[in-house]
């Protein structure tokens, strides 16, 4: 195959990519759109196998080792992207976005290793780019899929000289960056390397809550650069493209989810830094609540006019989906009016509930946005709350400097009642306490979304 | 290819990029999010054109390793998207029995 024919389908597959992305913009188009980007990928990767660069022939040397290595990555990652559960999604997009990039800082390194002292000044900065963004990206990723697994701690981690650290580390890491370019070395790109791995870290650990999917869009953004990157430094025009989309489409896609929680993006990046620390809530969480039987709860839904379901996290770990639609359904027999209020950000990422949701059957019709239902709450009876808490904690509004302050939030407080579904006691995932626990009209039923979900069907149906 | 011919198409891939996801309901950034995650995994054909040109044991190590994390990256992430892209198949029919489907 000659240069032109290879670059004319490397361009179709970037024309693929586009489509797919503007495809996934629509509810209707979105599946279309993304087996048209697999469609891009592939025809785009078996191209490679068919085209020969200058002094080299076909078949591509290294071939036996470059179809097991792709083989193992299918056997690694279809059944990971098959099996995993929906509510585990979000740490697997931040896991799959890591490797990327750590795949592409190690083209470029390789490319470094074999180019040595005939690269031109124009690639070593796209090298140095590319691993640096890169390795920023994979560890960034890692602590976000720890932060998401609850393998460590999910609220900003921040201490003492932490921004100090970090601005020491990021200096260090542009210096080994000017250092690389003008010495030309493997030594000084290793330390490079290693200092943007470091400053991975240190970049998201003070992020908390519910910043987390911002950052893994942020970081998103970032890999489709260093892809780009790649893409000089290899003469692979397709690169550039689908690096330069994904990286344009990414920071978009960033400061929309950003509005969508009423953050500014600077403020979700660097706010760990500037938030005061959080009052004890220790001797808060003496306090009496009042906590419910199902029976209680089926008798308040049984005779309210109006219910608004709030689903959050909670119903995603129980995989309550099918519950709560059996549960609306019941009450929309017995002449109850029921909606769902699904905040934007609602479960771990935006969306999730909707999918979640939609995965029961819930007619779409019966999913409101926060806007249109936050106005509805003074006329509604009872809010269900199940499994969430910092959507709906009114701290976002009252206690400025928490962590979640100035986030729109659902007032389920304007409702009639308010009955939250909880395992426990325990904050939310942002850490915060909720006072709306502690409220008269409030009722708590303790244990798994799930269970409490099928004794709350039970009584209803036995009323 | 010259320096302008790159400049020239990044910008304008730039411009493509911000333009076909300005206006994205909430309910899609996830997926979205995941299926440009899977876009960016066509960095595995920089990994096989760098195993195609490797010449010491370190590069050529270096590049499955790349390879394989590529690979992942990709499929992986077109698979992940289109479960999540489940909820609007056949929305207009069909769903009781891809339910049953679904629930294995």
């Amino acid at each position: 195959m000659n240069r032109t024919i290879y670059d004319l389908i490397g361009l179709s597959a970037g024309v693929m990519f586009i489509l797919a992305l503007k495809g996934l913009s629509h509810p209707r188009t979105a599946r279309r759109g993304n087996i048209l980007g697999a469609i891009g990928a592939t025809v785009a990767t078996v191209a490679v196998f068919f085209y020969a660069s200058e002094g080299n022939e076909l078949p591509l040397n290294n071939l036996g080792w470059i179809l097991s290595a792709i083989a193992f990555g299918v056997l690694v990652g279809v059944p990971a992207a098959r099996k995993v559960q929906m509510t585990a999604m979000p740490q697997l997009v931040a896991l799959f976005n890591g490797v990327g990039g750590g795949a592409a800082a190690l083209v470029a390194i390789v490319e470094y290793l074999k180019l040595g002292d005939s690269a031109s000044t124009g690639v070593v900065i796209a090298t140095v780019f590319t691993v640096l963004v890169g390795c920023v990206s994979f560890s960034g990723s890692i602590i976000t899929f720890l932060k998401l697994q609850e393998l460590m701690t999910t609220r900003p981690v921040v201490f003492p000289g932490g921004r100090f650290i970090i601005a020491a580390t990021l200096l260090g890491t542009v210096a080994s960056a000017v250092w690389v370019v003008i010495e030309l070395g493997t030594t000084p790109l290793l330390i490079l390397a290693a200092l943007s791995l470091l400053f991975g870290v240190l970049f998201v650990l003070p992020v908390g809550g519910a910043d987390v999917p911002i950052v893994i869009s942020l970081l998103n953004a970032f890999t489709g650069l260093t892809v780009a990157a790649g893409g000089y430094v290899l003469d692979a025009t397709l690169l550039i493209i689908a690096g330069t989309l994904v990286g344009a489409s990414g920071t978009i896609l960033t400061r929309l989810m950003a509005e969508a929680m009423g953050r500014s993006l600077f403020g979700t990046l660097f706010g760990a830094f500037t938030a005061k620390p959080q009052e004890a809530g220790a001797a808060s969480e003496t306090r009496p609540v009042k906590s419910g039987t199902p029976d209680d709860v089926a008798i308040l839904l049984n005779y309210a006019r109006r219910v608004v379901i709030v689903p959050g996290f909670g119903l995603a770990v129980a995989q309550a989906q099918h519950t709560v639609r059996e549960l609306a359904d019941l009450l929309t027999e017995k002449g109850v009016d029921v909606a769902y209020g699904i905040h934007p950000v609602a479960g771990r990422m935006p969306g999730h509930m909707n999918v979640l949701l939609a995965e029961a059957n819930v007619p779409y019709e019966q999913l409101s946005e926060m806007d249109e239902v936050n106005p509805t709450f003074p006329q509604t009876d009872v809010a269900l709350i199940i499994g969430a808490n910092d959507v709906v904690n009114p701290a976002a509004k009252t206690t400025p400097g928490c962590p979640i302050y100035g986030m729109p939030i659902l007032d389920v407080a304007q409702a009639g009642n308010v009955i939250f579904l909880k395992r426990s006691m325990r904050p939310g995932f942002a850490g915060i306490e909720n006072e709306l626990l502690f409220d008269p009209k409030t009722t708590l039923l303790f244990g798994d979304a799930k269970a409490s979900l099928t004794k709350v069907v039970g009584a209803l149906k036995a009323l | 290819m010259d320096l302008i011919a790159i400049i020239t198409i990044f910008v304008l891939a730039v411009f493509v990029g911000f333009e076909v996801v300005s206006k994205v309901s909430s309910t899609l950034h996830t997926p979205l999010m995941s299926g440009a995650n899977a876009i960016h995994g066509v960095i595995l054909v920089g990994a096989i054109i760098v195993a195609d040109h490797s010449e010491t044991n370190l590069e050529l190590g270096l590049s499955v390793v790349a390879i394989v994390l590529a690979t992942i990256n990709m499929v992986g992430g077109f698979v992940v998207t289109d479960r999540m892209l489940e909820m609007f198949k056949g929305k207009s029919g069909g769903r009781a029995n891809q339910n049953s489907g679904d629930k294995k």
